[in-house]
């Protein structure tokens, strides 16, 4: 079994929306159709995008810090939007797990957009069909692209790698990895959609200095040089005594 | 949410179709082991119309919120999983069944099937009641079960947003019948007003329950969930676009939080209060023999239909989905 996935390094995303800028490009043109927006110089903007970038602030001033929060769908292993669809348009393909729209099939009823409990899917005002990420199934397998070139369009555009992509049912795969030893986490687990796409969390490095180590606890007359020698008929305890 | 006025319209016409059907059916069902007077073919046939008038209405209403229609038909295809198609396929059965209901009676089809002498005309007509009235029933399981599936959406996934379909439905029908009786079949009068009284203050008691019941929720999801930080105090500074989105607009009803009150206490007026009122003014005017007890009916259906619009815009506003965890601040 193969679950395709991303994970997104909160602790080196700098909010750029790299991402966010290319996964349009990428999908806009590819051959599903545009991805139509209404007003992009006016007033009141609006457009369908498969990806976006938020950023949330924990704390207080002046001990705060800035969060910026890639989001886009998490191609969960148990997707709750697939079920409700009435027509099964939205499915998750057995293969690699990528949850996508059949845009020939969909209604465009917005049920599934419902049923989503991180709201990652979006309806075309145009075209009137559901859209969401497709983890660029279009160029992921493409074989006309060099191997390394079939990645998602937001993994390649990461100026931070900040995104990695792979199979997250692989335990021997870099995502896998990433999750297990860097403290990989799923958005809501409350809900037990099973999230495919993890999140890494941001992770501080700090020296733990305690008093005593800064001080020789076995000077007590503050004297510094080096400890006198012991004599060898001494009794001697290992790796106290130097000789 | 944002209710839709489609879907708003949709769900309270279906009701009070299925409701004044299974309140045709139920005098029918009584006349036939003599608790009630039989009424003429026409009155079956005639309500039936008026029935399938509205399960129509609700049906070309629901084509509205579609950005499809043309492959509506596609949506009977997933009954296996979802609760929509699932009505999907119910409401068509059930415009079926009410239209044969009425084409018998109309026709006069003096059909028995069992052989069974009974007060009412053959029993082909009991049987495909019988059948619609389970078809009624399933309906309302399908609508309500649209709604409380989904478990995140915690102000409608519980039980007594099925009942709350079921009964409210109910009680417009009945009230519809009234109504209706008081032009063609002044008999069954009492009876349908009683029934109305009664499954209004069913209603009443559930739909109460599950206002207390969303009063008292406390959403599973917060902000530390939604984005797996766990700090105390988490501020969205920026949603990642300056202009709305679909995400802005489908997830949020939009209206002020004092007309958004206000609206809760004009359904908990016009659904309850009025409409018995109405129905009890008609039943004073019914007992003095008087010729207006109709219209005092079917102003007491019509201030409880108005009601029930402004009771579906509020459940659909009140729940509030947890996606809007990710969009509080614009920048």
């Amino acid at each position: 079994m193969t679950q395709l996935a991303l994970v997104i390094d909160l602790n080196v995303c700098v909010g750029c929306h790299a991402c966010v800028t290319s996964c349009k490009e990428w999908n806009t043109s590819g051959s599903a159709g545009y991805m139509s927006d209404d007003r992009p110089y006016g007033a009141d903007p609006t457009g369908t995008f498969f990806n976006r970038v938020q950023t949330f602030e924990c704390g207080e001033f002046p001990n705060t810090e800035t969060v910026h929060f890639p989001k886009s769908c998490l191609h969960c292993e148990d997707p709750p939007c697939v079920p409700v669809c009435p027509t099964g348009a939205s499915y998750k393909r057995p293969e690699d797990g990528i949850v996508l729209v059949d845009y020939d099939l969909c209604i465009g009823c917005k049920y599934c957009s419902w049923a989503c409990p991180y709201g990652m899917r979006e309806i075309d005002e145009h075209q009137k069909v559901m859209k969401k990420c497709t983890l660029c199934v279009d160029r992921i397998y493409d074989e006309s692209l060099p191997e390394e070139r079939r990645q998602p369009a937001c993994v390649l555009a990461c100026p931070t790698s900040a995104r990695l992509f792979g199979d997250v049912h692989d335990p021997e795969s870099s995502v896998s990895i990433a999750i297990r030893e860097s403290g990989g986490y799923a958005l809501m687990p409350e809900w037990g959609t099973k999230p495919a796409n993890h999140y890494l969390p941001r992770r501080k490095t700090r020296l733990k200095i305690h008093e005593d180590e800064l001080v020789r606890a076995d000077n007590p007359l503050k004297k510094e040089g080096k400890l006198p020698k012991p004599k060898i008929t001494d009794p001697s305890l290992d790796d106290v005594t130097s000789w | 949410m944002h209710p839709a006025f489609s879907v708003v319209l949709l769900t309270t016409l279906i009701g009070a179709g299925q409701g004044l059907f299974l309140a045709l059916f139920t005098a029918q069902s009584y006349a036939a082991v003599e608790l009630l007077p039989a009424q003429d073919t026409r009155f079956y046939a005639l309500g039936s119309l008026i029935a399938l008038a509205l399960l129509i209405g609700g049906l070309i209403a629901s084509f509205f919120h579609l950005g499809h229609p043309e492959r509506a038909w596609r949506s009977a295809t997933r009954w296996r999983t979802s609760w929509l198609s699932r009505e999907v396929i119910v409401l068509p059965a059930m415009i079926g069944a009410v239209f044969m209901y009425g084409l018998v009676h109309w026709l006069k089809w003096d059909l028995s099937v069992f052989g069974i002498q009974t007060n009412v005309s053959g029993d082909l007509t009991l049987i495909i009641g019988a059948g619609g009235a389970l078809f009624a029933f399933a309906l309302f399981l399908c609508t309500g079960m649209i709604y409380a599936c989904i478990k995140f959406l915690q102000e409608w996934a519980s039980w007594l947003t099925v009942v709350n379909y079921t009964l409210f439905g109910t009680a417009s029908g009945f009230l519809l019948a009234t109504a209706y009786a008081a032009y063609l079949a002044p008999g069954l009068v009492k009876f349908y007003a009683a029934w109305t009284v009664i499954i209004t203050a069913a209603v009443f008691i559930t739909r109460a329950a599950s206002l207390i019941r969303n009063a008292r929720l406390k959403p599973k999801s917060t902000l530390q969930t939604a984005i797996g930080v766990r700090h105390q105090r988490i501020a969205q500074k920026s949603q990642g676009f300056m202009g709305g989105s679909f995400n802005t607009r489908e997830f949020f009803h939009g209206v002020k939080p004092v007309l958004f009150k206000s609206i809760k206490w004009v359904f908990l007026t016009l659904v309850f209060p009025v409409p018995i009122f109405l129905l009890w003014a008609g039943l004073s005017l019914h007992a003095h023999g008087l010729e207006q007890n109709a219209y005092a009916f079917s102003a007491a259906f019509a201030a409880q239909y108005l009601g029930l619009l402004a009771e579906r815009w509020f459940f659909f506003a009140q729940a509030n989905h947890p996606q809007n965890l990710y969009y509080q601040t614009v920048s």
